[in-house]
């Protein structure tokens, strides 16, 4: 799959020539770390914050798990994964709310990032989501027809702006359409404010004082997804002169990778709440911190990864799997297709749970389903003849003794595998007869076929 | 002249501080060429929105200077990493395609928020103020309110605008605009479009489109495709180059947002990876903060000491 270039092949090449090596020296992981560092950087994440980054991760490969896999590329990304949407933070949406109305966000942010847009989309969502009753207000005196344009955007959706012109000081503005809010009864107001350079003293002052006479329930600072280095100056410098809550991401429809992100959390620690995918007014999402460590990583995402592959999916070739599911004819080859498929769309815990009628099943659930155990399957499974792989009773104790051998595993591991595929043969039989699964799955546009072993 | 060239240091200033206060910090405090140096050198351009690959080819070109000369004095590198930045940028001034004498057309493209509008009114009054008689086309029919916005720059310079309702096709508002320049006999066009991401398909259509029809009414034209790019924008400026020079034939670069502390490090990978040149800067807010681009200069400039 094309979008799994980037860094999980370049990994899978440096990792290739150390394969039966058994064990990773500090100076193989450092290998791989030059790969995570060029990654990042080529992704836009600071170079400072790529460092600290680097070190976490190369502490926690060298120290354990990445030594015991047989896919030590596949665990460091794992590593790296994981690391990336801690340091990113958990899904955060929420908007803090006044205890008495109305709430009032500021929006905040370099010139040309999306501020007036998101105005109108978080609006918008807030009204639909919470039912508010919002008032956008127009504190942008300085870009020739900011005003016009809330105002346009105001019509659009139905939702009342508040201006006072270009003549009067924003914070004067600000002040009245809290006031204009109370008598009007709206209980949200979103204010917009012109783009402005975080070194600019007089506007960055501008801002402090907004903030003193409104005091803000979320001071919101609109970020471009696709901004670079300089990401960290600007997100401190606001973060500084007027204590952020949270981040909006914008532009993220773009072909960004949007290492930005990371930086902005890094130095601000504050939540990036909503991520703007379009121009429309209704394209704002919250935050998903595990796609944009898969995008950063240049994984692609992992979740439109899925959509491409229901996309892909093909019809008779899951009718023939049905079928040799229900007459019990499954082979260890289709096992093997499934397994490589499968690993092809990248982290298979996040998968797992996603696949109709899988999720849910205990009995499935229990499996081992990690990373590290299919490596050892696709490593026995590749070590059997074919005639072993169609009819594995054949697979006696010398066999088993060759096919260990050859996989780097053991004979308990070999005879576990063919006891747990006989099993999982009997079970996706019962699974099809009792409970529609197949229906579920074909519904669900394929996702479902993938084997659960 | 004299004014002008400060408010360009002062613009310049932010970009001259961060990159050579630290490679000259970095020189200066040293006493040995050595690895370690050569590693924080590459991290100095990085930082500057180079590029990882950009800052790997600098190092790799320094280091072998440094081997071809037996450069062994750390305070040397300054002039060598600036004589190699040169070479990367070329020295030479790319003006603008201007026509003597016949119509001009420049069509300003680029993705959304990046200054489009703003630089198209500064090159106007740039251009009006060299005597040319300049009309503008308000070819973004889409974002609210940006028919107002090119409006507005238009009465401050006093140009005029052609323009239709918001929501037209916007090749049918360059077509008019084309047709007006054409009996009003101006000297140069500027069309505005609606900021777009490279990655949409449909609206690199749209562009292209703008472009044909632009180029069916007056053959040659448009003689000028500027892309605007945001210096504050990391790696992905790389793929917008590359997207729209596919699309609409950019023939050159105006990097806006110079005044911010966004080092301008982009305008060498780009210039380094693409042919395409940058040929206007943007250093402010106000009518007169647009400057032409000279390659040479601009090396100098950020090397100069303070
Ligand atoms: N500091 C600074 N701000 C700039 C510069 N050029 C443009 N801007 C600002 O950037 C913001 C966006 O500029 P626009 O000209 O509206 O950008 P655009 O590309 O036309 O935007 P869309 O049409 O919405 O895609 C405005 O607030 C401008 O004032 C510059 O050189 N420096
Ligand atoms: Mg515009």
């Amino acid at each position: 799959m094309a979008m799994f270039e980037g860094l999980s092949d370049k990994l899978q090449a440096t990792f290739k020539k150390l394969r039966g090596k058994g064990k990773l020296s500090e100076a193989d992981v450092n290998e791989a770390m030059r790969e995570v560092r060029m990654a990042l950087l080529q992704a836009d994440v600071n170079i400072k914050v790529v460092k600290d980054f680097v070190n976490k991760v190369k502490e926690r490969a060298i120290g354990e798990e990445i030594l015991r896999s047989l896919t030590p590329g596949q665990q460091v990304i794992k590593i790296v994964h994981e690391e990336m949407i801690a340091l990113m933070g958990g899904t955060q949406s929420k908007i803090n709310m006044a205890s008495k109305p109305p709430t009032v966000i500021l929006l905040v942010g370099l010139q040309g990032a999306g501020k007036t847009t998101h105005a109108a989309k978080l609006a918008n969502l807030l009204r639909k989501q919470q039912s508010k009753r919002p008032l956008m207000v127009a504190c942008d005196i300085y870009r020739p027809a900011a005003i016009k344009q809330l105002q346009v955007l105001g019509d659009q959706l139905n939702i009342p702006v508040f201006d006072m012109g270009n003549k009067q000081n924003p914070v004067d503005i600000a002040k009245a359409a809290i006031e204009h809010a109370n008598s009007h009864g709206n209980d949200l107001v979103i204010i917009d404010t012109a783009g402005r350079l975080h070194i600019n003293e007089e506007l960055m002052g501008e801002l402090r004082q907004i903030k003193e006479r409104v005091r803000p329930q979320e001071i919101l600072l609109v970020v471009d997804a696709m901004t670079g280095q300089d990401a960290v100056n600007v997100a401190e410098s606001f973060n500084r002169e007027l204590g952020l809550d949270g981040v909006v991401l914008t532009k993220l429809d773009g072909d960004t990778r949007g290492g930005a992100a990371i930086s902005v959390k890094a130095v601000t620690g504050c939540p990036i709440k909503f991520v703007g995918v379009g121009e429309k007014l209704d394209a704002i999402e919250p935050f998903h911190p595990d796609r944009l460590a898969s995008r950063i990583l240049g994984m692609g995402d992992v979740l439109s990864l899925i959509e491409k592959a229901q996309e892909n999916f093909d019809l008779e070739k899951a009718k023939e799997m049905e079928r040799k599911i229900r007459k019990q004819e499954l082979t260890l080859e289709d096992f093997l297709e499934q397994l490589q498929q499968l690993k092809s769309m990248g982290p298979l815990s996040s998968l797992m749970d996603m696949i109709p009628g899988i999720g849910g099943n205990k009995q499935l659930k229990n499996m081992e389903l990690d990373e590290k155990h299919f490596a050892r399957v696709e490593a026995i499974i590749k070590s059997m003849t074919p005639e072993e792989r169609r009819n594995p009773v054949i697979i006696k104790d010398s066999r088993k003794k060759r096919i260990s051998k050859g996989s780097g595993t053991s004979i308990p591991e070999v005879s576990r595998l063919i006891k747990q595929f006989e099993e999982t043969k009997k079970m996706m039989k019962q699974l099809t007869g009792n409970s529609n699964l197949m229906k579920k799955m074909k519904k669900k546009k394929g996702a479902g076929l993938r084997l659960p072993f | 002249m004299v004014g002008l060239f400060a408010r360009l240091k002062d613009g310049l200033s932010k970009t001259r501080q961060g990159l050579v206060g630290k490679v000259e910090e970095l020189f200066t405090g040293r006493k040995r060429i050595d690895a370690e140096l050569y590693e924080e050198l590459e991290d100095i351009l990085i930082q500057s929105d180079v590029g990882v690959d950009t800052a790997m080819d600098l190092v790799e070109a320094v280091r072998a200077q440094v081997k071809a000369q037996k450069i062994d004095d750390p305070a040397m590198l300054t002039d060598v990493l600036k004589e190699q930045i040169a070479a990367m940028l070329g020295s030479e001034t790319e003006p603008l395609n201007l026509q003597e004498g016949s119509l001009t057309v420049i069509m300003v493209v680029g993705v959304n928020g990046v200054g489009k509008t703003t630089t198209i009114g500064k090159l106007a009054h740039q251009l009006k103020a060299q005597g040319k008689r300049v009309l503008l086309a308000a070819g973004d029919t889409f974002r609210a309110a940006a028919i107002d916005q090119l409006e507005i720059w238009g009465s401050r310079v006093g140009v005029e605008v052609i323009k239709q309702q918001e929501g037209t096709d916007p090749a049918a508002v360059a077509y008019d605009a084309v047709q007006a320049a054409k009996s009003r006999k101006v000297d140069v066009l500027i069309v505005d479009t609606a900021g777009r991401l490279h990655n949409k398909a449909n609206l690199m259509e749209e562009l292209r489109k703008i472009t044909r029809v632009i180029g069916r009414e007056l053959a040659g034209a448009p003689h000028e495709v500027l892309l605007v790019l945001d210096a504050t924008t990391g790696q992905n400026a790389l793929s917008q180059a590359k997207l729209f020079s596919e699309v609409a034939g950019v023939t050159g670069i105006a990097l806006t947002k110079l005044d911010g502390t966004a080092r301008g490090g982009v305008i060498i990978g780009i210039m380094h990876e693409l042919s395409v040149p940058v040929k206007l800067i943007g250093i402010g807010e106000g009518l007169e903060d647009l400057r032409e681009f000279a390659a040479g200069d601009f090396a100098a400039a950020l090397f100069e000491s303070r």
